[in-house]
């Protein structure tokens, strides 16, 4: 059989997840760790990293509104979905997904943003016309009160929500790891570790995310970055992924050591199937390289233009070294046979449903939600806005 | 009575709306039940299976039949039963060579081996029709599901197509029907076995490696087998409840 080596069982020769399998939890990880990035600001109330706050609450959104597509386009009947939120099978962890997904969206996200920008809707449908007006009318859900009183409430709302927000966005990811890791057929899946693992590379991808955003949103717009709060972000980002990489090889080298049944089977899948996408693109690009450049960038002080060159790069390297582990947690966990003695492969197409032109268009297209939300409330001119600064006369 | 004509038409015509309404939604409830075959009561099964393997002979006429009865597609990864060979070096019981061309559909044509000192036999699988099912467990809107009598089902017209299920089951029974883009497996004949007949693959079991068992009839062969034998599930660490029992079941068998 081509593409078959050993073993494996007949049934297993068709490879059941494919790479939009792969773009779901590296979204939602984007989405997860971009609010916490938020949440630093509003709850622990880190000043530096405040020019990016808004920026990460819109980025989550508009990840969060394409992470169930992939799903949706994954699924061998898409009509039938809603009967995941009329009739859930309440063991399932996937049937959770709906409920998750809804209350992170709608009760967090969504409303966060509302009660964040709510002046500014309400000061853009009072001054503009027509079509536009409409809409942030609608926006505003036609209610115009924004005196102190209002707008002081909005604040509390807001803050309480965030606190909300943080164990829901730790559930939000933590649950897509859990997908995984309750398959006790699947020992490359079946750790107790995969939630937290998902959590912490969460927060790494989505802090890196925001870092790289805030550059190109800066480049764009001609204005200066601000230092601090790069760096800011950069520390953060080392810290997490610091945890990160610890808890990953905390699960290898109890792998290793334990040497259980399917060891072999992995061992040998990591050492040659996987071995571009997980040691060379995962390990030594995503995570080693990215260490060391932003340790380097915490140990010894370069100058701003070096900073910023350091902190694009390992931004970068991050992210890809994210999507290598989900690639590798997804489809790697699919490349042997539950028999474990055989290995299959995975035959990307291009032009299907699965394939992937979809894949890049999903990976698109929450730029293109991001940049309409940036055009509609614009983050910028921030520090004008909620808490401090000049208000508006009402 | 002080009725008129108006209010007994109106009551009537109630009555009657309501009782065929009742009637067509006892109906739905009723469908697709077991209790419609009739004299068969599913309080009174707990099905499994009996699997020698000293008895087969790997021919492959159970995985034809099963593939015809079932209308199962003819791809090479659609199977709800397949049988696989075992040729194992006795002192090396990790690296067994293990085969299922097209799932035994066609046999094994090679059935000797020459070197004397290694051991072969056949492996018939199929759904494990666990108690514990994890396939169960994972379906988001449970459309598959174990019925009273012990066999794990699938609702096509009710199945999302997700393939959580297939990533569950630790023995690899489970495949998308490229046809209907839904989940499908072995139904252990539940057509049939409500009918009082056995599965397709016992019914043509030349050499009846394969018996099916009704573990809650007293009187059921079955239960001599486990006695008699030293029987064993697949994969018994997966704590599946699988009710497939293997007698001579090799420790190299995965």
């Amino acid at each position: 059989m081509p593409g078959v080596e050993g073993f494996i069982y007949p049934n297993e020769l068709e490879l059941q997840w494919s790479v939009l399998i792969v773009l779901y939890p590296f979204i939602t990880g984007l989405v997860a760790g971009a609010f916490i990035l938020a949440s630093l600001e509003r709850v622990f109330n880190v000043q530096a990293v405040k020019p990016t706050y808004r920026l990460a609450l819109l980025t989550a959104l508009a990840f969060l509104l394409v992470a169930p597509l992939p799903l949706q386009l994954h699924l061998g009947h898409p009509e039938r979905s809603l009967e995941m939120y009329l009739t859930p099978h309440t063991q399932s962890a996937m049937a959770m997904f709906g409920f998750v997904y809804l209350w992170y969206l709608m009760v967090v996200l969504v409303l966060e943003i509302w009660l964040d920008y709510r002046r500014d809707i309400v000061l853009k449908w009072r001054a503009s016309t027509g079509l536009s007006k409409l809409l942030y009318g609608a926006m505003a859900l036609w209610s115009d009160n924004i005196s102190e009183s209002a707008l002081r409430l909005d604040d509390r709302i807001g803050r309480a929500l965030t606190v909300i927000g943080i164990p829901s966005a730790f559930l939000l990811h933590g649950y897509v790891g859990f997908i995984f890791g309750s398959i006790k057929a699947n020992p490359w899946w079946s750790t107790p570790l995969m939630p937290i693992v998902f959590l912490f590379s969460a927060i790494v991808s989505g802090i890196a995310c925001i870092l790289l955003l805030y550059f190109a949103t800066c480049w764009f717009r001609r204005v200066p970055v601000n230092m601090p709060c790069v760096d800011t972000i950069a520390k953060y980002l080392y810290y997490a992924f610091l945890v990160d990489f610890s808890l990953e090889m905390l699960d290898l080298i109890h792998r290793l050591y334990e040497s259980d049944e399917s060891f072999r089977a992995l061992d040998f899948m990591v050492k040659t199937r996987l071995f571009t996408s997980q040691i060379v693109v995962q390990i030594l690009l995503g995570t080693l390289v990215p260490l060391v450049l932003l340790g380097l960038a915490q140990l010894y002080t370069f100058r701003e233009r070096a900073r910023r060159v350091l902190y694009v790069l390992a931004g970068s390297l991050t992210l890809m070294g994210i999507f290598a582990m989900r690639w590798n947690v997804v489809i790697g966990g699919q490349l042997f046979s539950k028999s474990f003695l055989g290995y299959t492969t995975y035959k990307m197409e291009f032009a299907t449903r699965e394939g992937l032109l979809p894949a890049i268009v999903l990976m698109i297209l929450p730029f293109v939600i991001l940049w309409v939300l940036i055009r509609l409330l614009p983050p910028w001119g921030h520090d004008e806005g909620r808490r401090g600064g000049t208000r508006a006369q009402v | 009575m002080d009725q008129d004509r108006r209010t007994f038409l109106g009551q009537t015509g109630k009555l009657l709306i309501l009782t065929a309404s009742a009637a067509v939604a006892w109906e739905h409830v009723l469908a697709g039940r077991p209790e419609e075959a009739p004299n068969y009561k599913v309080s009174d099964h707990w099905w499994g299976m009996a699997i020698d393997i000293e008895k087969c002979i790997g021919c492959g006429t159970c995985v034809r039949a099963c593939k015809t009865e079932n209308n199962v597609p003819l791809e090479a990864f659609t199977f709800r039963t397949w049988i696989e060979r075992y040729v194992v070096d006795p002192a090396d019981l990790d690296h067994p060579r293990v085969e299922s061309p097209n799932g035994g559909y066609d046999g094994f044509h090679e059935r000797e081996v020459r070197d004397p000192s290694l051991k072969m036999f056949f492996v018939p699988k199929l759904c494990n029709h666990c108690a514990h099912s994890p396939c169960v467990q994972v379906c988001p809107v449970g459309a598959t599901f174990e019925s009273q009598d012990g066999v794990v089902l699938v609702d096509k017209k009710y199945c999302l197509g997700c393939r959580y299920c297939v990533q569950a089951c630790p023995y690899g029974c489970r495949f998308i029907d490229p046809r209907t883009h839904t989940v499908d497996k072995c139904s252990l004949c539940y057509h049939r076995i409500t009918k009082g007949l056995t599965t397709a693959c016992c019914e043509t079991c030349p050499t009846g490696a394969r018996v099916l068992a009704n573990l809650k009839d007293p009187k059921d062969p079955i239960h001599a087998f486990l006695r008699e034998h030293k029987v064993q599930v697949l994969k018994p660490q997966m704590a599946t409840g699988s009710k497939m029992y293997y007698n001579g079941l090799d420790g190299s068998v995965r």
